[in-house]
């Protein structure tokens, strides 16, 4: 399969870090990606909270700042 | 049979039943020992841990995922949500606007209004920041949070922020992590004394003994984290606070004697054989 080509790609910030993705990608299949799905995993799309039912029609836009976060140990 | 055998005035079972449970919000419970989830060396000690300890709200933190994690034991995997309520809080959030972010972001993760509100003034101190405490409760509390906020041991900023409509103050015993026990007993009586919410004290507890100090004081609760997960055996350490919190509070309810300078025999003074 030949590689996509760059144009396909849009940089954004995703916690913090200059990243590309693959244009029109959703919340959702992000999340798959980076394994973080089910409880406990929540996002936030310059800085407003995507709600859960919401992740599969949010699409990434180029320059966005996405935070994925999740539960840790903490006191 | 002696008749001081016949009448049982109070059983264990009826002086627990006659406690209140500590209401926050929507939510009652009858400990009063509230443990963090950091720190632990492994995801079975604490679990243990919490087990043993009685407790029935755990706190939690809200992260980014990691880069890169290598496949592993899964910290949710190691608590039981159906058992505890869990607090999520702002830990490590210097300003109003990140702790307020921070909260959106736990309510949406455990679809809960309850956050255990840190909003810190330095790295080195960790000791909360007064004006974007008051801040960020007043915003939180607007949006329908029930808001447990961690603050210094200041008697007005406690009345400032239970005005402001958080459900509980949380007083600092000492700085979080410190160990260092409650290091101004006075101030924690005063706030105590002018709350119209539950007072709980948060962060600085070392030991058992701690925990039954400011429960005497007539706090309504302690939270604590590093001194359970911490301590050489953890496990022991969390059934040591679980029964310093449960002294402590009977021995607030019960009410301690006076203080007095000089002896006062506890045997009768009369009838004695060289008398």
């Amino acid at each position: 399969m030949p590689k996509p080509d760059s144009t396909e790609f849009d940089t954004y910030l995703l916690n913090g870090l200059p990243t590309k993705h693959l244009r029109g990608q959703t919340i959702a299949e992000l999340l798959v990606e980076k394994e973080a799905t089910g409880l406990g995993v929540a996002v936030e799309r310059n800085q407003q909270v995507v709600k859960s039912a919401e992740h599969g029609q949010t699409r990434i836009e180029v320059g966005d700042r996405i935070e994925i976060v999740r539960l840790v140990g903490g006191g | 049979m002696g008749a001081g055998k016949l009448q049982v005035i109070m059983t264990d079972s009826t002086l627990i039943a006659a406690d209140e449970p500590l209401v926050l919000g929507e939510f009652s419970f009858k400990s009063r020992l509230f443990l963090g989830t950091g720190k632990y060396t492994t995801y079975p000690l604490m679990r243990d841990a919490l087990d043993i300890s009685g407790t029935e709200c755990v706190t939690v933190a809200v992260r980014r995922i990691p880069e890169n994690e290598p496949a592993g034991e899964r910290f949710l995997d190691f608590l039981d949500t159906e058992r505890y309520t869990i607090l999520p809080n702002t830990a490590g959030c210097f300003d109003a606007e990140s702790a307020i972010r921070t909260s959106r972001l736990a309510r949406e993760m455990l679809n809960t209004n309850l956050i255990k509100l840190e909003v810190l003034g330095d790295q080195k101190t960790l000791l909360p920041e007064p004006v974007d405490t008051l801040k960020a409760t007043e915003v939180l509390v607007a949006e329908g949070f029930t808001v447990l906020v961690y603050t210094s041991d200041d008697v007005m900023q406690a009345k400032r922020l239970q005005e402001a409509g958080a459900t509980a103050v949380m007083p600092a015993g000492a700085p979080i992590g410190s160990g260092q026990g409650i290091l101004n007993p006075l101030n924690l009586r005063l706030i105590i004394e002018q709350a119209t919410v539950p007072i709980i004290v948060d962060a600085g507890v070392g030991q058992s003994s701690d925990v039954a100090i400011a429960m005497e004081l007539g706090s309504h609760g302690v939270l604590m984290n590093t001194a359970v997960a911490a301590a050489d055996d953890p496990i022991r350490m969390a059934r040591a606070v679980r029964n310093a919190c449960s002294a402590g509070r009977d021995s607030f309810l019960a009410g301690r004697m006076d203080k007095r300078m000089y002896a006062s025999a506890s045997s009768p003074q009369s009838n004695l054989i060289t008398s």
